[in-house]
């Protein structure tokens, strides 16, 4: 539908390396229209809604508390598909274990998670990811001893139907599943731009390529939301904006992104809305350029009101 | 495609590595045909009985070769639970003595049931112990690291004490006689027999093959990427979709089986079977075969287990002193090597290797790609 704008610059392959640049450089809108030429070589069988539409995901009056402590109070906030939510707000205001409570780690104590109303529940945390809620670490926690690739393929099998029995014959489902995991794999390492250490230990990669091997690892499970917990921590400035270059190009492709980060540029660019969390209470929702100029974010979370934007 | 291999980095090679790279870089065919004769020799080793190799006059050659490849069974069966899951299991031995009661209640005359041809035997103990492992695994893999260590500890002892306590299990008198499979000689003498381990060392071999290319499927697949993962981060794991409770009970299961199954290997070739050899101590044996020869790596706990099996009854004048020998080995291994003598693979999936060597092949995307996200790495790490 969009070919015009990529086929003009990228006769090949939608997914190279070129196009992060590319896409940081474009307008939401055009990005919108950009998206399904991407898309396919990532997600072929995905169904497209980029469009920022329904809910996707609510947190509904969501309390969680350890003893005493009331980590969240009372969240309300809803994720619409197609959109690019940021979750900010100071250190242990529960931005983590809002992703806690999404992907099962924690119960909430009240209230409910709801994916496309469907409460969460009681459910484990294997099922919530087929659910398709998909997200990275904040402190890189990769499988270690195996390859880039291997990492990646174990998020793909949650998708994949093949029994233990069905392993152990080598039944035809299993050579065809192995073989579209590998192929989507190798994908998707090219998508984040870390292919060329696909056969490395993942231990062994450079820090920016572990972080970007998470989102990858992540996407692989086909998400319908997929949660990034700072993914730009210790990055620098060019690192960050190729990291949103990445987030805008991995919306594209259809998914609906929940983005936790500390870098304020980084979430006024890249976030289509913003929640500001503050121990554990939502203090504040809207577009990055109400959360900007909101007096309560500035008092909790920004400090001094001139700096709202650095 | 072999001019872009700079793309990747020149990892730590080691000697062990670049066999295995060599190894990896072999077709299929030229694999085999390394392979092959190599099992043709592994075969006919008790005939051979080679002078530097052989264990006489002190030990019959052909039943310590049998029992260095029940050892190798027990190492591979071991490994799936300890080096693919990481589940530390002390009591594996547990399960190796339901297998040897199995085969000994089905057919020696001191038991009632002596009703079943010792072949029959074989498949039964596995599924016998594998009602075992899930029902030792159930409530038990709920735990993690220590505790899952001391609760399987518990296990092997109880198996023990109930072999001990229960009248049916006869305790320290046993069962004679176990049954062994068909077959006579010319001279009338049953061809599985107690004084000549060839056979039992073939029947042995046979099984490590079987057992070897099912665990290897496994493996090759998404539950052996299920197993480590567990055992890398478990609850990472579970997030990324990997119902962890049912590949950590599978793995047990599995582990069980092949337990059982040299259990019961071990108790026709011994004729054999009361409760005095399933104690803590050959727990520990099975164990230090893993870990010795490399945990999570199917060679290497062979290795392992060659070690393990093969040692005291080559040099008899050491073997009072194995468990000191051992120990000390161990500990002068964790300090230079604690990954085993060989240690877990690093590699591609197959398919993978296919792809990735595709990738590299096209250098026109692959380079600007590279050229333009390596430096992020590079800045980051530094």
């Amino acid at each position: 539908m969009s070919e015009d704008v990529t086929a003009a610059d990228q006769p090949e392959v939608p997914a190279e390396g070129g196009i992060v640049a590319e896409v940081a450089r474009m307008s939401p809108a055009e990005l919108a229209a950009h998206e399904a030429e991407v898309a396919e070589a990532v997600a072929p069988d995905r169904e497209i809604e980029v469009a920022v539409g329904d809910t996707l995901l609510a947190m509904q009056d969501v309390t969680l508390q350890f003893g005493g402590l009331v980590a969240l109070d009372s969240v309300n906030f809803e994720i619409r598909r197609g959109e690019i939510l940021g979750l900010i707000g100071p250190n242990g205001a529960g931005k983590t274990t809002c992703f806690n409570v999404m992907t099962g780690v924690y119960r909430p104590t009240s209230g409910q998670v709801v994916l496309e109303d469907r409460p969460l529940g009681k459910r484990k945390r294997h099922e919530i990811t087929q659910l398709g809620i998909a997200r990275t670490f904040q402190n890189i926690r990769l499988f270690g001893e195996m390859t880039t690739l291997e990492n990646v393929v174990v998020g793909a099998d949650a998708r994949h139907k093949t029994s233990v029995l069905g392993a152990l014959a080598r039944v035809p489902r299993h050579h065809r599943e192995e073989r579209e995991a590998v192929e989507r794999g190798m994908a998707l390492l090219e998508f984040v731009g870390i292919a060329d250490r696909a056969a490395d230990k993942a231990k062994n990669l450079p820090y920016g390529y572990q972080r970007r091997l998470e989102i990858a690892r992540a996407l692989a499970t086909e998400p319908k939301l997929l949660c990034l917990d700072e993914p730009a921590a210790g990055f620098n400035p060019a690192e960050k904006e190729e990291l949103m270059g990445l987030i805008r190009k991995i919306r594209g492709d259809g998914y609906t992104v929940l983005l936790i980060e500390h870098d304020m540029r980084l979430v006024m660019g890249v976030t289509d809305r913003i929640v500001v969390l503050e121990f554990g209470k939502k203090i504040a929702e809207g577009v990055p350029a109400e959360i900007r100029d909101n007096p309560a974010v500035i008092a909790a979370y920004l400090g001094v009101p001139d700096d709202g934007a650095a | 495609m072999n001019a872009h291999h700079t793309a990747s980095p020149p990892a730590k090679v080691s000697g062990m590595q670049t066999m295995r790279d060599k190894w990896n870089s072999l077709s299929r065919v030229q694999q085999w045909a390394v392979l092959i004769p190599l099992v043709v020799l592994i075969y006919l080793l008790p005939v051979l009985n080679p002078p530097l190799l052989t264990t006489e006059p002190n030990y019959n050659f052909p039943i310590a070769m049998f029992d260095v490849a029940r050892y190798a069974l027990i190492a591979i069966g071991l490994n799936v639970v300890v080096g693919q899951a990481g589940l530390l299991d002390l009591g594996y031995v547990g399960f190796f003595a339901v297998g040897a009661y199995v085969a000994a209640l089905f057919t020696s005359p001191d038991s009632m049931l002596h009703k079943l041809p010792y072949l029959a035997v074989l498949p039964l103990a596995v599924v016998v112990t594998m009602f075992f492992g899930v029902i030792l695994g159930a409530p038990t893999l709920r735990l993690r690291g220590d505790y899952l260590a001391i609760v399987t500890l518990g296990f092997g002892e109880m198996v023990r004490l109930l072999a001990d306590q229960v009248p049916a299990l006869r305790g320290n008198s046993g069962f004679q006689t176990v049954g062994h499979p068909p077959g006579t000689r010319a001279d009338g003498t049953a061809l599985f027999n107690q004084t000549d381990g060839k056979p039992w060392y073939w029947l042995a071999v046979t099984l490590v093959i079987g057992v070897l290319l099912l665990v290897g499927n496994l493996e090759r697949s998404r539950v052996g990427r299920a197993w480590v993962a567990i055992r890398e981060d478990e609850a990472v794991a579970e997030i990324m979709g990997v119902p962890t409770f049912k590949y950590k009970i599978w793995a047990f299961v599995i582990g069980a089986a092949i337990g059982g199954l040299s259990g019961a290997l071990y108790a026709g070739q011994i004729g054999f079977v009361n409760n005095q050899k399933f104690d803590v101590t050959t727990s520990v044996l099975f164990l230090a075969a893993v870990v010795l020869g490399g945990s999570g790596n199917k060679v290497g706990v062979m290795l392992g287990a060659f070690v393990i099996a093969y040692l005291p009854l080559r040099f008899s004048g050491i073997a009072e002193y194995k468990y000191l020998i051992f120990g000390l080995a161990l500990i002068v291994l964790m300090l230079f090597r604690p990954q085993g003598l060989l240690g877990a693979r690093q590699r591609l999936l197959a398919k993978g290797r296919e792809a990735y060597q595709r990738l590299l092949g096209r250098p026109e995307q692959i380079s600007s790609d590279s050229s333009l996200v390596a430096e992020p790495g590079k800045e980051a790490g530094a």
